[in-house]
């Protein structure tokens, strides 16, 4: 363990650069994020993930961006376990008519004020399983969304300049 | 041969194992061989007016389809005398309205109450609403309390109803519910192109999607008849290969990270990160969904991708090591996985449980060796396997699954002839069927098909988390409430893929 530890603590970090904010999110999130908001939070926000259906891809990603190449935390970011200790809910999956209720109680479970960002595509309109019996759509079908991040799944990177356009947004 | 044992009407056009219509007495039969241990349950499936049950003989790697017509919306059910089926029966009375006669549990299973419809695949009546709360398991005895877990759970992980019951801190029983991400995809796939059937497969599961791309590619190809160019079966060990290591390196730090030793969670997730960017770098795609497809692969290797593979087995076989060395010499680690979630061999055995689960108690059945899918009959490899059963059995197996990806990773290279990559899929005149597999990080994917022109008229996925699942109610038993998401996560099973 020292080894690992100690050749750590001498090589230099892995971590990247950070990507510059998307045009296009920022755009989207373009009066979303009010002064008020942003005097409250500061530079740091909570995300609580909520999978209301996907296919576990869009989970794989968001996970890596905990890893030691994005490490989200040093912008503040961070994932907690609770929608009560969340600012952000970050939504995945085409909406299941399954779990609709649930992602329901979740939103109105987390404090305002709050935002909701919607991850990949079936998130956007369903993706590949809209139209069947058991999907009740996107996730805008079910909760107001601030914020979409595409993709199938969204690259890290993609998920990084998502969330610094939240957070550059909600910083002015 | 098992379907020489079979007394039935042989379908023609089912590829490349025999199916056959029984009766209701042979197919009684069939399910005390699989009560007796003499065959393995591989699925059990619906269509709207049939039920289809696919069995392996392990002793010689072979395998039948039986199908009951069910004539008046019932059939005998399979899962009355093996338990490994009720889940699956469940499912098809959800979906189909088919009603297993006999069977001893009858609540509903994918279906929660929200579809609107009721049998949605079979005669799709409007719900009966509202309807009766569903009923847990009862659990009798002094001090017990119960714990409610999910739908949404506390980490990124897929949504799933656990219900524990605790006496103390030790757990007496976990009964699970779940069916929350269901999206019907057997409905989806129902009419689609092949081109949006692989889609779907592709994300019946996402972090096996190559496997499932496979294993439906590899049905449709039986069905057709068609023999797919040696390069792409050779850039398909390379994906399916690259997809265990980044869940297996995923799953090693994950199972450590769930009894607090986050080092190796971050040394192994920067292992995981490696792989993904070497499968970007040689297929265009993270993960590489749509990579495989009916045919072949969809996108030869790129330039550079050879470098980037070569690069990540040098790193991967510099830090692995020590990381393999780390988790068995620290003492708090061992003492949080050792003698922990014992999966008993011959739970192992009946259920058919795939993948480390039964690798880690006993059972060698791994879909590459087996039914040796081209071109693994040509690639030296070993299926390790353990006896212990407990959560460090499980990570043992990854680990000895790493070394063996690696080397076939590079007898992959080292053979990978030129040529095509895709050949030409002609639609056949009339309707035909497929069966294949494909040997995902958690165990063998199971896929079925009927093709009915440039379309499918029916698609069954199996996940190996079918026959796991049930058995994590049993492993937890007599565990404390705390190394239930080691459990959990040694057997991680997927919710996605076993919804559908």
């Amino acid at each position: 363990m020292r080894r690992i530890l100690l050749e750590s603590m001498l090589s230099r970090p892995l971590t990247e650069a950070p990507p510059a904010a998307d045009e296009a999110m920022l755009a989207e999130l373009a009066g979303k994020v009010d002064a008020a908001a942003r005097r409250k939070l500061g530079r740091s926000l909570s995300i609580r993930e909520v999978d209301a259906g996907s296919c576990n891809g869009c989970e794989l990603e968001i996970h890596a961006l905990n890893n030691a190449f994005y490490d989200l935390e040093r912008f503040g970011l961070r994932f907690v376990a609770s929608p009560r200790h969340a600012d952000v809910l970050m939504v995945t999956g085409p909406v299941t008519k399954n779990m609709r209720e649930a992602l329901e109680r979740t939103y109105n479970s987390t404090p305002d004020p709050k935002w909701v960002v919607a991850v990949g595509d079936c998130a956007a309109n369903g993706g590949v399983f809209a139209g069947s019996y058991a999907v009740a759509g996107g996730v805008k079908d079910v909760i107001p969304v601030d914020l979409h991040i595409r993709g199938c799944p969204p690259r890290p990177s993609q998920l990084l300049q998502g969330l610094l356009a939240l957070l550059e947004k909600q910083a002015g | 041969m098992i379907i020489d044992t079979i007394a039935g009407e042989r379908i023609k056009g089912h590829r490349p194992w025999p199916r056959a219509i029984v009766r209701a007495d042979e197919w009684r039969r069939a399910s005390e061989a699989l009560k007796a241990g003499k065959w393995t349950l591989l699925s059990l499936w619906g269509e709207a007016r049939a039920v289809h049950m696919a069995v392996l003989d392990e002793a010689i790697s072979d395998i039948a389809v039986l199908t009951f017509e069910c004539l008046d919306g019932t059939f005998p059910s399979v899962g009355a005398l093996h338990p490994p089926a009720i889940r699956l029966e469940r499912a098809i009375h959800d979906l189909f309205g088919l009603t297993p006669t006999g069977a001893l549990d009858e609540r509903s299973w994918l279906d929660l109450g929200f579809w609107g419809v009721e049998a949605p695949l079979g005669g799709a009546r409007a719900a009966a609403a509202p309807r009766a709360p569903y009923v847990f398991l009862p659990v009798e005895g002094e001090n017990l309390h119960q714990i409610p877990v999910g739908p949404v759970h506390a980490g990124i992980i897929e949504p799933g109803h656990f219900r524990f019951t605790a006496n103390g801190e030790t757990v007496v029983r976990l009964e699970q519910r779940l069916g929350y991400v269901h999206k019907g995809i057997d409905s989806l796939m129902a009419g689609a192109t092949l081109e949006q059937a692989a889609r779907l497969a592709s994300r019946t599961s996402g972090d096996s999607t190559v496997a499932y791309a496979l294993a439906f590619a590899h049905a449709v190809e039986a069905a057709l008849d068609v023999t797919v160019p040696s390069r792409a079966r050779y850039l398909r060990v390379l994906m399916a290969e690259l997809e265990r290591l980044a869940n297996h390196f995923g799953d090693i730090g994950a199972i450590c990270n769930d009894a607090s030793f986050s080092l190796m969670h971050a040394q192994c997730g920067v292992l995981r990160e490696r792989t993904l960017r070497a499968a970007d770098a040689c297929f265009g795609h993270r993960l590489m969904m749509d990579r495989v497809v009916p045919g072949g692969v969809a996108c030869d290797l790129a330039a550079g991708g050879m470098a980037a593979v070569t690069a990540l087995l040098a790193e991967v076989r510099r830090i692995f090591p020590r990381l393999v060395e780390l988790y068995d010499n620290t003492a708090s680690l061992q003492d949080r996985t050792a003698q922990t979630g014992i999966l008993r061999a011959d739970y192992a055995r009946r259920f058919g449980a795939g993948g480390y689960v039964g690798r880690a108690s006993g059972r060698g059945f791994d879909a590459r060796k087996a039914l040796a899918y081209p071109p693994y009959g040509e690639l030296t490899f070993e299926v390790p396997t353990r006896n212990a059963g407990d959560v460090d059995a499980r990570v043992w197996i990854r680990i000895k699954e790493v070394e063996q990806s690696l080397s076939l990773i590079e007898q992959a290279m080292r053979r990978l002839p030129d040529g095509a990559i895709r050949a030409e899929l002609k639609p056949a005149s009339e309707p035909c069927e497929g069966m294949g597999f494909a040997e995902a990080f958690r165990g063998d994917v199971l896929a079925w098909l009927r093709l009915d022109g440039e379309r499918v008229a029916r698609c069954h996925l199996r996940d190996p988390s079918w026959f796991q699942w049930p058995l994590l109610e049993v492993v937890i038993e007599g565990n404390i409430v705390a190394d239930f998401p080691l459990c959990n996560k040694s057997f991680n099973c997927s919710y996605s893929g076993h919804d559908l």
